[in-house]
């Protein structure tokens, strides 16, 4: 990959009804990228695409587009395009015309543009659907077709505001292969905001995580997943276990009453943090063995592995593991040193990480909160 | 039968009978009458003898066609600025569209007499600067004024309730793909508000072209319309035959117009009449 920085966010802020939606943003974006703007509904991704594509003027900051500044540069001026998150696609035109719309506005010839279109039908695997009428077309359809709209102008940087959304899982996994691939062969930079981990962990190059308008950690996926900053970002991404811990000295760690070692190191001497383990780190143990004991109170089969909640000094952990246990056992529990992820204390400690309150409606409940608000947006 | 299909001809009655002794049954009338003489003999002697109604017929529609295209373009620009504005300003103008529609057209059209006539409003304020008095009133400008007045709402109002459903997001879209501000209005906006347009159109044009009242008052009675004739014939002249076939030929008219209407219509999705 290339280092050219084709975008560069500076201080940028913005508030609406003086509710600040992006506190001084600073971020850049390296050009022929997938990059990611994952978080929470409101956290101020799709304000951040907005104010790339020209949507919205920031209240301060600046926006550099290949070392120029293009704040204030209306919409169609700029050389990006943005696929919507109910595609908003013409309704009064057919297939055809709907891709072909850009190049019509830039003038291009009949036969050029019948090129282009045909190109674009053929990367989105929809040949043969020119004369189609976009309402008749199925929610998968209608997502290719706002694509290879998008495309069709040949864009820098493509846009695309939670795109998936709307698509049942099975063709939601197929896109995401699919819209990684169109990204690989068009060489150009996407710019990619969704609330779903899952998809920023297995497309993206670099990966942004948001909450209330502040960039929590910038990074690779597996930077993210294995180290993530603080307790928001461990709790976004995947499972996590969030204990209070204290650093003894470097590679010691004291949590949940016990001593460890671990891999970290330049925190001060007994300074107070949040020591974060993934369910899938925790190895279950003959008692005689373990690290901690503790008592199962709940198990959930989720196909590759039992979801398993044990209850550990009062303390919830989540443990995935491949093989069942009998709620009511106590069973014994070791972690690996090199598997104890130490973060510096947030205004996030203490918030996440605790398993007592877990429940899969719960969990789903505040899902549909979730598609409610963008819904509302 | 089965029962439910019944149950929804019990349900269906009453608009069926109301629907067969209020609409059918005046259409078949207005046929009986448009196509017999005074003794009730079958004859064409109305339908040739409307060749006289010519003019009264080409009048109408001119008429109705000229309040009808400046009420679009007074209703189009309305509309679309309306749709843009604050929701609650959106409502109270909405609101003053809609409450003339409240008021009886004949007391509104008899206002305008005041306001137009030789000593009327507007000739009065101009004496004042020496000016006039200008002939307002019995010109055919008024009589298109009374139109217009009277039926801009019906204009407004669907192309509004188009505009204000319009998804904003399509014309982000369009701006998005390079689309100025100028061009988005005409390839995405203009095509999409057609159905109400349309409906517009309709709503403005049937009552125009056969109105009567209005071009009697505003127009003094010189420039008679196509709906003065038939009053005349039904109401003065007592020659039901005539007024019967006159009535007809309208209907077969306007017709034909809402026809090609729809045919313009039916690629831009539903009409909302």
């Amino acid at each position: 990959m290339e280092d050219n920085i084709i975008i560069d966010l500076k201080n940028i802020s913005v508030s609406f009804d003086g509710q600040t939606i992006l506190n001084n943003l600073n971020l850049y974006i390296r050009d022929k990228e997938f990059i990611t703007f994952l978080g929470p509904s409101g956290c101020g991704k799709t304000t951040t695409l907005r104010i790339i594509a020209g949507f919205l003027e920031p209240d301060s900051g600046e926006i550099i587009f290949d070392g120029k500044k293009i704040n204030g540069v209306p919409p169609h001026k700029r050389q990006v395009n943005t696929i919507f998150q109910r595609y908003a696609l013409f309704p009064h035109l057919n297939v055809y015309e709907n891709i072909a719309f850009g190049l019509r506005l830039k003038k291009a010839n009949t036969n050029e543009i019948k090129q282009t279109v045909d190109e674009m039908l053929e990367l989105v695997n929809l040949k043969g659907f020119e004369k189609r009428n976009v309402n008749s077309l199925s929610g998968g359809q209608q997502q290719r077709v706002a694509i290879a709209r998008a495309l069709a102008v040949k864009p820098r940087v493509l846009l695309l505001d939670e795109p998936l959304g709307a698509l049942d899982l099975k063709l939601r996994k197929d896109m995401q292969i699919e819209l990684k691939k169109i990204q690989q062969a068009m060489g150009i930079t996407f710019i990619y905001v969704t609330h779903d981990q899952e998809e920023a962990l297995s497309m993206s190059d670099t990966i942004v995580v948001m909450d209330n308008g502040v960039i929590q950690q910038i990074g690779t996926p597996t930077g993210i997943y294995n180290e993530p900053k603080n307790a928001f970002v461990a709790d976004f991404i995947g499972e996590s276990n969030i204990l209070d811990g204290i650093m003894r000295s470097d590679f010691n760690v004291e949590f949940a009453g016990i001593r460890s070692k671990c891999v970290d190191r330049g925190f001060e001497r007994n300074e107070l943090v949040d020591v974060v383990i993934r369910p899938e780190d925790v190895d279950v143990v003959p008692l005689e063995q373990a690290m901690l004991r503790g008592q199962v109170t709940s198990v959930t089969f989720k196909g590759v592995h039992y979801e398993i909640i044990v209850d550990i000094n009062g303390f919830k952990w989540m443990i995935q593991s491949t093989d069942c246990q009998n709620v009511g056992d106590t069973i014994g529990i070791s972690i690996k040193p090199e598997e104890i992820q130490i973060m510096k204390k947030s205004k996030y400690s203490g918030m996440f990480g605790d398993y007592s309150s877990f429940s899969e409606e719960f969990d789903e409940l505040s899902q549909v909160d979730e598609k409610i608000e963008e819904g509302a947006q | 039968m089965n029962r439910t299909s019944r149950a929804s001809g019990m349900i269906n009655a009453p608009y069926t009978t109301w629907a067969m002794i209020f609409i059918i049954a005046p259409l078949v009338m207005v046929v009986y009458y448009a196509f017999t003489d005074r003794t009730g003999k079958f004859t064409f002697s109305n339908i040739i003898s409307l060749n006289s109604y010519l003019e009264t017929f080409l009048r109408s529609i001119l008429f109705a066609l000229i309040a009808t295209i400046i009420c679009l373009l007074i209703a189009y620009p309305f509309a679309y600025i309306l749709s843009k504005s604050r929701a609650n300003l959106q409502r109270n103008i909405i609101l003053l569209v809609m409450i003339p529609m409240w008021m009886n057209f004949l007391i509104r059209t008899y206002s305008w007499i005041t306001i137009l006539s030789n000593n009327g409003i507007i000739n009065h304020f101009l004496s004042h600067f020496g000016i006039g008095p200008l002939r307002l009133i019995n010109t055919s400008g008024a009589v298109i004024l009374g139109m217009v007045y009277n039926f801009l709402p019906y204009m407004i109002l669907p192309i509004y309730s188009i505009m204000s459903r319009l998804d904003n997001k399509l014309v982000e879209a369009a701006a998005d793909l390079g689309a100025s501000s100028s061009q988005v209005l005409r390839k995405v906006i203009f095509p999409l508000s057609l159905p109400g347009v349309i409906s517009g159109i309709t709503m403005v044009f049937v009552p125009s072209v056969s109105t009567f009242y209005i071009s009697q008052k505003l127009g003094g009675g010189k420039m008679l319309l196509i709906g003065d004739s038939i009053e005349t014939q039904f109401q003065s002249a007592y020659n039901y035959n005539l007024g019967a076939s006159l009535s007809l030929v309208l209907m077969v008219l306007i017709i034909i117009c809402m026809a090609v209407m729809n045919k313009f219509a039916d690629n831009e999705g539903e009409l909302i009449i």
